[in-house]
């Protein structure tokens, strides 16, 4: 069938989520072009559920997800007849989450005989660069979320190839928790970045950088040094400087992470660096990436926050590189809290 | 319910390496369906602890901080389920069915397990990190009921 312009049929992919927190679905046209893109906490609750939707649990995922689900449709002014396939989050993640979305997944794809695609959560959060932009290959992919922390190279699309990655605590778990060392109630990771960037004074902290040529990262022993310096603050009994504290942090989180952003772009020939995951809302380091990348005229993409943080849209702009390349995922596949991002790679090419 | 016994050792750690050996001694003795739960403050270092478990468990790979997804699954000599309850309450603990992990046929590691003490099995074991200078760590071991017990009183004898 073709439209009036002539043009092939669109791919249109129902794409869901409920990997942690959101419960989310969207509609998304050929990977790039966002229809819907609905995310349950930004429903009128009140209205639509009765009261606030609480977060984690999967007993909630499943009280939300078919009016999420039929408000992705609605938005988006598509028929399920319409649909090319159903793609779902179907790892990594919280077991007891994922499996309401893939449970969700093989029912709407069974009924609606479309194909079910499986899809990588982390690669969702690298395809919401092609939301906003095209992707150029060899690229490379800095994922900064509560969960992850990792340097992804992709030398062609679809191909993931972990080179570096968090040893201990995720970047946006390590501002959280020192958000919690200087008083601010879980999750405080934005106040730290706000603090920061209001600070007049610095307290200088270590950063750490393990072996000269590692991409992996390591922020325990950050987190331990701004432990220290609160309780050495209080042994004396000082009022520890927040403020500086804050700073000291940021600036050692982010020029770790921007050396080794940057040196890997350089030793993979890289066209372009993509910051993606919840962190990359985080002014301090997209500023600071931002000037780098200019200086040393590196193409760097980073999508809007609502892309950034866990969202469907996403998957379904990954869901659409694996489509193009594997086609569909049998019914019989199984949610997978560990699921591994190069092994998801696409294989036909 | 019945009056579960409790065996208390104490481990004076001067170095990640020292808590290493301890974390090493308990992942040996472990068999299926423990549990441990682990407690201290931030960066008292209960995800180190958890790592030195897990690769004297024979977990090949990196084990990082589970704070985000909760459970983290892993395969060594026992399959290794790694949690972290920091960021729940006891309500929504409740409802992800911890149970299926805590019965299994693998061994739990809980950190935070303070924050769902009711939602813990009545025989466990239990580990308190405290920090009392840059390096060094008091770690007070408490198996409560048996085989957790026994287990104490091993490692009183090896090191106490």
């Amino acid at each position: 069938m073709k439209t009036e312009t002539g043009a092939a049929q669109p791919v249109l992919i129902l794409a869901i989520e409920t990997s942690c927190d959101e419960t989310s679905v969207a509609v998304v046209k050929n990977g790039s072009e966002v229809l819907s893109n609905i995310i349950s906490s930004q429903i009128e609750t009140h209205r639509a559920f009765g009261g606030v939707v609480p977060e984690v649990a999967s007993r909630k995922h499943v009280e939300v997800i078919t009016l999420v689900i039929e408000e992705a449709l609605a938005t988006a002014g598509v028929t399920p007849d319409q649909l090319s396939a159903v793609a779902v989050t179907q790892g990594p993640g919280l077991v007891g989450a994922l499996l309401v979305g893939v449970v969700a997944a093989k029912s709407l794809a069974l009924a609606w005989g479309k194909p079910l695609i499986g899809t990588h959560h982390i690669a969702g959060h690298i395809y919401a660069n092609r939301l906003v932009a095209e992707l150029q290959y060899p690229c490379m992919t800095l994922v900064v979320s509560g969960g992850h922390t990792e340097l992804v190279h992709m030398e062609r699309e679809g191909e993931f190839r972990i080179i570096g990655r968090t040893r201990d605590d995720a970047v946006g778990e390590a501002y959280d928790k020192v958000a919690r060392a200087l008083g601010f109630p879980y999750p405080g990771g934005p106040h730290v970045d706000r603090l920061a960037r209001e600070a007049t004074e610095v307290v200088p902290l270590p950063r750490v950088w393990l072996e000269p040529d590692s991409y992996d990262f390591s922020f325990s022993g950050l987190k331990s040094a701004v432990l220290n310096v609160v309780n050495q603050s209080k042994m004396k009994g000082l009022t520890p400087d927040v403020a500086g504290i804050a700073r000291g942090f940021q600036e050692s989180v982010v020029e770790v992470l921007v050396e080794k952003a940057i040196r890997a772009v350089k030793a993979t020939s890289s066209k372009q660096l993509l910051l993606c995951g919840g962190v990359a809302a985080n002014a301090g380091l997209r500023s600071a990436l931002i000037s780098r990348c200019e200086a040393e005229g590196i193409e760097l993409i980073i999508p809007p926050p609502v892309y950034c943080t866990d969202n469907a849209a996403m998957i379904g702009a990954a869901a659409y590189v694996k489509w193009q390349h594997d086609g569909g995922t049998p019914l019989d596949m199984v949610a997978d809290p560990g699921f591994s991002l190069e092994q998801w790679s696409v294989s036909a090419y | 319910m019945d009056n579960i016994d409790e065996t208390v050792f104490t481990y004076r750690s001067h170095s990640l390496q020292d808590t290493g050996l301890l974390a090493g001694a308990l992942a040996a003795a472990s068999t299926p369906g423990m549990v441990i739960g682990l407690d201290g403050d931030l960066g008292a270092g209960k995800t180190a602890f958890s790592q030195g478990y897990a690769r004297h468990l024979g977990v090949k790979g990196i084990v990082n901080s589970p704070t985000f997804t909760i459970i983290k699954e892993y395969e060594g000599r026992l399959p290794l389920y790694h949690m972290d309850v920091y960021r729940i309450s006891l309500q929504e603990a409740d409802e992800l069915g911890l149970d299926e992990y805590f019965y299994g046929q693998g061994v739990c590691l809980v950190e935070w397990s303070s924050i769902i003490t009711d939602l813990m099995p009545p025989r466990h074991m239990h580990i308190y990190i405290e920090t009392v200078g840059p390096d060094e760590r008091m770690i007070t071991v408490t198996g409560i009921g048996e085989p957790y017990g026994e287990l104490c009183r091993q490692l009183i004898q090896k090191w106490g």
